[in-house]
């Protein structure tokens, strides 16, 4: 504060009012347009892989530039709603740089993610085999396999 | 002369920055500890969205959010002839531009607080808590219509996703009739019996002519929804009852008194301005994507 006249900031604060909508709406449209809900059908265009993940490119371009213009969002928000262009630059980084951390905290999470997703199958051959273990070491027979449909390992009634 | 001792003065500053009396980051304990704890804050949220992105990704299949939010009020999304009697985003898109619009007003009472206007202050400060009580208010009515109408809780989620293309071989009477063709990926909403009370789950045949029967989502995406939004809502709420009780104080004049352009007023400010952008987040990863 202090850099503008009051009207300026008046002024300043409208267009972002502004701005911040329309940033959201183009979001929106981006997101229904992703989804096929503005005619055009997304899943006609092909897939790519990138590590392991299987996109669709049209969505993943979608994905992205949402990411993006979220991102752009949070940037306005903490810079001239709260100010921080106009605070001291050490003050700046120590609120700013910490929250870097959080980029490999959802590349390894992502990741982790995927990986249970791939390891299902084995996790269901584990715990078939785990039960079928404790069945004959108490020397007993479950009349049913303990596992549903969904692969899910269920807690073995005592 | 005068731009030396001005310049002698700034190094000094410099130099002496820890030895006290002046604070080195030219802004008071207050609101230096007001950043630090949304700054905890942020990762206190990161955290619970980095986990809805980590099971997300763990899941064979994950409900479409189009699918899932697209009701709005008084079943005004029968309307929407064009999208089949949905409104897909369009709720929660009215619910972020409440929030932005409350968090502009509170620029404006911590501007007006700048200036020493009392009832300007008052004025913007009302106005941001009368947004942030709409959108408490749209978030009760997105709550009970996904419990009460819908039928999702933590523990269960009647929104699935087509793993194959088929062919409904029943209708549900809502949205899908007896015929209709659905694509890998499509979503769907199981209704509830209104006698037994039991989930309907459709009859369909796919594509190599097996029949087979719609399944429950993944129950995460439940618990997820409900915790997330409901620590976000938690957190407007609370922003709300902050809001009166310092609108209340600067009606007393309370803020006149402190002569430091009603300060409060702008650490309040921020932690409303913080609420905002955890929605930006929750809006981008439960909605958006």
């Amino acid at each position: 504060m202090g850099h503008h006249s009051y009207e300026e900031s008046k002024k300043k604060v409208f267009m972002g009012m502004i701005l911040l909508g329309v940033v959201t709406l183009i979001e929106v449209i981006f997101s229904l347009f992703g989804k096929g809900h503005l005619g055009w059908d997304p899943h006609s265009s092909g897939n790519v892989t990138i590590f392991g993940f299987s996109f669709n490119i049209i969505i993943l371009i979608v994905a992205l530039i949402i990411i993006a213009l979220s991102l752009y969002k949070a940037y306005f928000i903490i810079f001239e709603f709260m100010h921080m262009k106009y605070e001291a630059k050490g003050l700046a980084w120590t609120v700013l740089l910490p929250t870097t951390l959080l980029i490999w905290a959802v590349i390894a999470f992502f990741q982790e993610g995927s990986e249970w997703n791939n390891s299902r199958e084995q996790i269901k051959t584990y715990d078939e085999r785990v039960i079928d273990e404790a069945d004959a070491f108490s020397g007993e027979r479950g009349e049913t396999k303990l596992i549903n449909e969904n692969m899910m390992p269920k807690d073995k009634d005592e | 002369m005068a731009n030396d001792t001005l310049i002698k003065e700034e190094v000094e500053l410099q130099d002496n920055s820890w030895e006290g009396g002046k604070p080195p980051f030219k802004v008071s304990y207050g609101k230096l500890m007001m950043w630090y704890f949304l700054l905890s804050d942020a990762f206190t949220f990161a955290g619970f969205l980095i986990a809805y992105g980590a099971i997300r990704f763990s899941s064979a299949t994950w409900p479409i959010p189009d699918v899932v939010f697209s009701t709005v009020p008084f079943g005004l999304e029968e309307y929407f002839t064009f999208w089949g009697g949905h409104a897909p985003l369009l709720f929660v898109t009215f619910m972020s531009f409440l929030l932005i619009i409350s968090s502009v007003t509170m620029v404006r009472a911590v501007q007006e607080g700048h200036r020493e206007n009392k009832r300007g202050v008052v004025y913007w400060m009302f106005l941001t808590i009368l947004g942030g009580l709409g959108f408490l208010g749209c978030q009760a009515w997105e709550w009970s219509n996904l419990i009460g109408k819908e039928h999702m809780t933590v523990t269960q989620n009647p929104f699935g996703t087509h793993t194959e293309g088929g062919t409904y071989l029943e209708g549900d009477g809502h949205h899908i009739h007896k015929g209709d063709t659905f694509r890998a990926g499509d979503g769907y909403l199981i209704h509830m019996d209104k006698k037994t009370h039991e989930f309907h789950k459709l009859a369909y045949k796919t594509e190599s002519g097996e029949v087979k029967h719609q399944e429950m989502g993944p129950k995460a995406f439940g618990a997820l929804f409900f915790f997330i939004t409901g620590f976000h809502g938690f957190h407007v709420f609370s922003g709300v009852v902050f809001l009166i009780i310092i609108m209340i104080n600067v009606m007393t004049g309370l803020y006149v008194k402190r002569k430091n352009g009603y300060e409060m007023v702008e650490k309040m400010g921020l932690y409303w301005h913080f609420v905002d952008l955890v929605w930006v987040f929750v809006f981008l990863v439960f909605y958006l994507l």
